[in-house]
């Protein structure tokens, strides 16, 4: 029966061609773990994206309680976590995925420097691997204050002090992140809107151009 | 055609710059792109800084003791502040520790830690010192960093009326 869906978008839109393109190509031997055990170390590429979409399933999931207002945001985490089914499980997803995508990120990012990955004509690729390390960090850093409990709101004013801390524009800088003076509803609100649609975003299209210089490139020779 | 193309080697001589037809096109088509774009995008900008360029709001003096109840030991005194964020009103309380020094003026010390901003307290060591439980930091009397904080207490600014003090906004320490 599937088959027989496929052959009919396909016979209309002529999708076999971008299958192809997109994932019909060989595993090269040096990086195929079941040839060479230690090629595992290939995979971390792959299971940091994996955490990704993961990070941003459970994400999505968690705003269909979540609310970014200082009187309820505590209330509402409160809520999921204990009251709704598998609550505790979807907000664990996120929490530690938190964490486990920037584990991932780094020993794919050593693989990639133990490897010589990094060198031309691949120099690009490394440049926006950077720049998603450090959309993950602000990913982190803007959904530790969702919760709004007191490590959340003491974070953040840490945060803000070393943001501060800049010579001359510092000021600047955390006022503008902080959405005044006080951290307040303001901040809650900003942080939110930071964490759930800019920086995904940003995320989704530097991915994007990730995985389309690896298309074009193809993955870097054996040692 | 070709009586056209004979006609402009007629006028050789008179070269006017011209701009192609192509190059028009381009600048009328790229201006106006830029034109939408830009009103689309500036409203946008405008609206994610507000926070930087709209007016700091002054800082408002509340009265909080007698001056004659001030001593040379410093002590904790709370008042309540009004606070406006954004479309939150609240009055959050605020501690100020307030004493005299050597000549007997009077200054009040915020009681948040230069370290990593937990609370201080005054004297809990018998030393005659502020400390802070966190990571033990130590201050003297007039707020000066002893051990661990990077810089001294801040002060509040204040002022006396009619034997009353006032407190006002966060300074930096002006006693060290
Ligand atoms: C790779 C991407 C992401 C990372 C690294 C990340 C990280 C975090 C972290 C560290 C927290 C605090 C968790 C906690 O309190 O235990 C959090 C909370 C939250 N995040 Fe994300 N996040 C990501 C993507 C997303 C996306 C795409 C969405 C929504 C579309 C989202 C929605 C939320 C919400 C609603 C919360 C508050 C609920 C809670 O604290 O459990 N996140 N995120
Ligand atoms: S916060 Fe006070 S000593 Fe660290």
């Amino acid at each position: 029966m599937f088959k027989g869906i496929y052959n009919w978008i396909d016979e209309r839109l002529d999708i076999t061609p971008m299958w192809r393109d997109v994932a019909d190509h060989e595993v090269p031997e040096h990086v195929n773990p079941a040839h060479h055990f230690s090629a595992f170390v290939y995979c971390f590429g792959g299971l940091t994206f994996f955490i990704t979409v993961i990070q941003i399933l459970s994400g999505m999931f968690l705003t269909m309680y979540y609310v970014p207002d200082i009187i309820n945001a505590y209330a509402s985490v409160d809520y999921l976590q204990h009251k709704v089914a598998f609550g505790a499980i979807v907000r664990g997803m996120h929490h530690w995925g938190a964490s486990l995508v920037i584990v991932m990120m780094f020993l794919h990012t050593l693989r990639v420097f133990f490897t010589g990955s990094y060198k031309a004509p691949r120099e690009m690729n490394w440049v926006v691997g950077m720049l998603i390390f450090f959309i993950m960090l602000g990913l982190g850093l803007t959904g530790y204050l969702l919760p709004w409990d007191n490590k959340a709101y003491f974070a953040t004013k840490v945060t803000l002090s070393i943001a501060e801390s800049v010579p001359y524009i510092g000021p600047y800088i955390a006022t503008l992140i902080n959405g005044g003076e006080v951290v307040g509803a303001q901040t809650l609100t900003r942080f939110f809107a930071i964490h759930v649609f800019f920086l995904p975003g940003a995320l989704l299209a530097l991915l994007a151009a990730h995985f389309f210089m690896i298309r074009k490139q193809g993955i870097s020779g054996p040692l | 055609m070709s009586n056209h193309e004979h006609r402009e080697a007629a006028h050789q001589p008179v070269k006017r710059k011209e701009m192609s037809r192509r190059q028009f096109l381009s600048y009328t088509l790229g201006g106006a792109t830029a034109f939408m774009a830009g009103g689309a995008v500036l409203p946008m900008i405008r609206f994610a800084v507000d926070p930087l360029l709209t007016q700091k709001t002054e800082g408002t003096f509340v009265k909080v003791v007698e001056e004659s109840k001030i001593t040379n030991e410093p002590q904790e005194f709370r008042f309540q502040v009004h606070q406006v964020d954004g479309w939150y009103e609240s009055d959050p309380e605020l501690t100020a520790w307030i004493s005299r020094d050597q000549q007997g003026n009077v200054f009040a010390l915020s009681p948040v830690c230069k370290h990593l901003g937990c609370t201080i307290n005054w004297n809990t060591q018998n030393d005659n010192q502020y400390f802070c439980p966190c990571h033990e930091a130590k201050y003297s009397p007039e707020g000066k960093n002893l051990a661990v904080a990077p810089a001294p207490l801040d002060e509040y600014d204040l002022k006396i009326e009619d034997g009353f003090i006032y407190l006002g906004p966060i300074k930096p320490n002006t006693k060290v």
